[in-house]
């Protein structure tokens, strides 16, 4: 129990987990204003950004519902701390074996934040903010789909393997999927999953500072928004290593190259492209990427 | 109390707020953000939500009409929040000094801490009027209100 608690609270689950995507976030910041040709901001940025607005004052809207308002971070922290907790675990911890169908869990938790975000969104009774969580809701039903299709690539190549660290195990005896045609097929689609997941610039039109304010976050202030922050930066230290997971032998701390490949990926498709409108969003991910993952799982089928 | 007021003015976020200016302030503006100033160095960016904001900058001469737009977008701001006015008009009216339609100068309804001059005023003056900022905010010490309204 108390290890278990130690796991969920400090190593390596939220503690641990929110200083990796602080310094992944401000890894992101910096090659960010290197491509800008521009200095960046000092290593410490984001954690300033999170302390200043942890010490700020937390406004509620008149016509919002509260208890969702207040409810709404909370969650969505709560489960991306359980996601890297796990990730972590099935990967550096050699005594811990997860439990049969930590994938489809996994899948349901990474699902969480976003749901949240929306619930958060609705209950602080804004406009923009519910153009926001429409647009976001969207989001999520556009790019589930290729994203649970392409998780059944691995349990297919793997036999119908449920638990994360068979997979891993899976993985090391014969070889890492990516290095298949179906296995590379899939892990292209879930990247720009991953893009979409954590709300980057082509797939970020939920919360388009430019056109609807901030749009889902418009109402949030002081820690409520420091929370959300902190959802997204662990997020984006969970969620690419869950993809190493499952389609690139798992990791550990001298593999972390891995990572940071994802993380560079990231980092260019962010600074690359312009926000793409949420129709041409719901077609990219319905039309091209469910197509593709389809595909990769008949190769996987076939053997490939 | 240190760790806060650091945690302060090392991330400055402005909202912009334009009270019925001729556009040439809100120009500048953009231009103080672009990557050639590069102030993300000092942690300030620009946000889209007066809720997330730590200094609104108010420019254009005030009329009438702004007048219940802007006390209700300082109002919905969460405290601490300081108020930047730049140019010459948000600073003290300028040539609209004798207009009808702008009688109120801006510190007669917000309270502005920092002046910046110009008509408009150079990128330059405004990161200058920011670093003030800080200074004021850091000789003040405990004076801040923090997490109070």
């Amino acid at each position: 129990m108390t290890r278990l608690l130690f796991n969920f609270l400090i190593y390596p689950g939220f503690l641990f987990t929110a200083c990796f995507g602080l310094a992944a976030c401000w890894i992101d910041r910096k090659v960010t204003g290197r491509i800008q040709w521009r200095v960046g901001p000092p290593w410490h940025q984001p954690l300033t950004d999170l302390v200043k607005l942890s010490i700020k004052e937390i406004t509620v809207p008149r016509l919002a519902s509260k208890e969702l308002f207040f409810l709404s971070p909370m969650i969505g922290l709560s489960a991306v701390t359980l996601v890297s907790m796990l990730v972590w675990l099935v990967n550096i911890d050699p005594v811990s074996k997860g439990f049969s169908g930590d994938i489809i869990v996994i899948a349901y938790l990474l699902t969480l934040p976003a749901t949240t975000v929306i619930l958060g969104a609705s209950a602080s009774g804004n406009p923009l903010a519910s153009l926001g969580a429409s647009r976001e809701i969207k989001m999520i039903m556009a790019y589930e789909l290729p994203f649970v299709i392409c998780l059944a690539v691995p349990i297919i190549k793997s036999g119908g393997l449920l638990r994360l660290s068979e997979i891993i195990n899976y993985q090391a005896a014969n070889s890492p999927f990516v290095a298949s045609l179906s296995g590379i097929i899939a892990f292209i689609v879930m990247i720009f999953c991953m893009q979409a997941k954590l709300g980057l610039v082509p797939f970020d039109a939920g919360e388009a500072e430019t056109e609807i304010m901030a749009g889902t976050y418009i109402e949030y202030s002081g820690m409520l928004l420091a929370i959300f922050k902190l959802t997204k930066t662990m997020l984006m230290a969970a969620l690419p290593l869950f993809l190493i997971t499952l389609f690139w032998q798992g990791f550990n701390f001298l593999s972390m190259w891995k990572y940071a490949i994802l993380l560079v990926v990231i980092i260019l498709m962010r600074n690359t492209n312009p926000r793409v409108r949420i129709d041409q969003a719901v077609r990219f991910f319905w039309g091209k990427m469910t197509l593709l993952s389809v595909m990769a799982v008949l190769l996987a089928i076939l053997g490939k | 109390m240190n760790l806060k007021l650091k945690a302060l003015t090392k991330s400055i976020w402005v909202y912009h707020m334009s009270t019925g200016s001729c556009n040439n302030c809100d120009i500048e503006i953009l231009d103080m953000l672009t990557p050639r100033f590069d102030i993300e160095r000092f942690g300030i960016t620009l946000v889209g939500s007066v809720r997330h904001a730590d200094a609104i900058l108010v420019t254009g001469s005030l009329n009438l009409k702004a007048i219940p737009c802007i006390k209700r977008v300082y109002e919905q701001a969460a405290k601490p929040c300081v108020v930047i006015a730049i140019g010459v008009c948000a600073c003290g009216q300028g040539i609209f000094k004798n207009g009808p339609n702008c009688p109120n100068p801006v510190d007669s309804i917000l309270p502005v801490d920092v002046y910046v001059p110009g008509c408009p005023p150079k990128p330059e003056a405004m990161i200058a009027g920011i670093v003030k900022l800080i200074g004021k905010l850091k000789g003040k010490g405990r004076n801040i209100p923090v997490g109070e309204p």
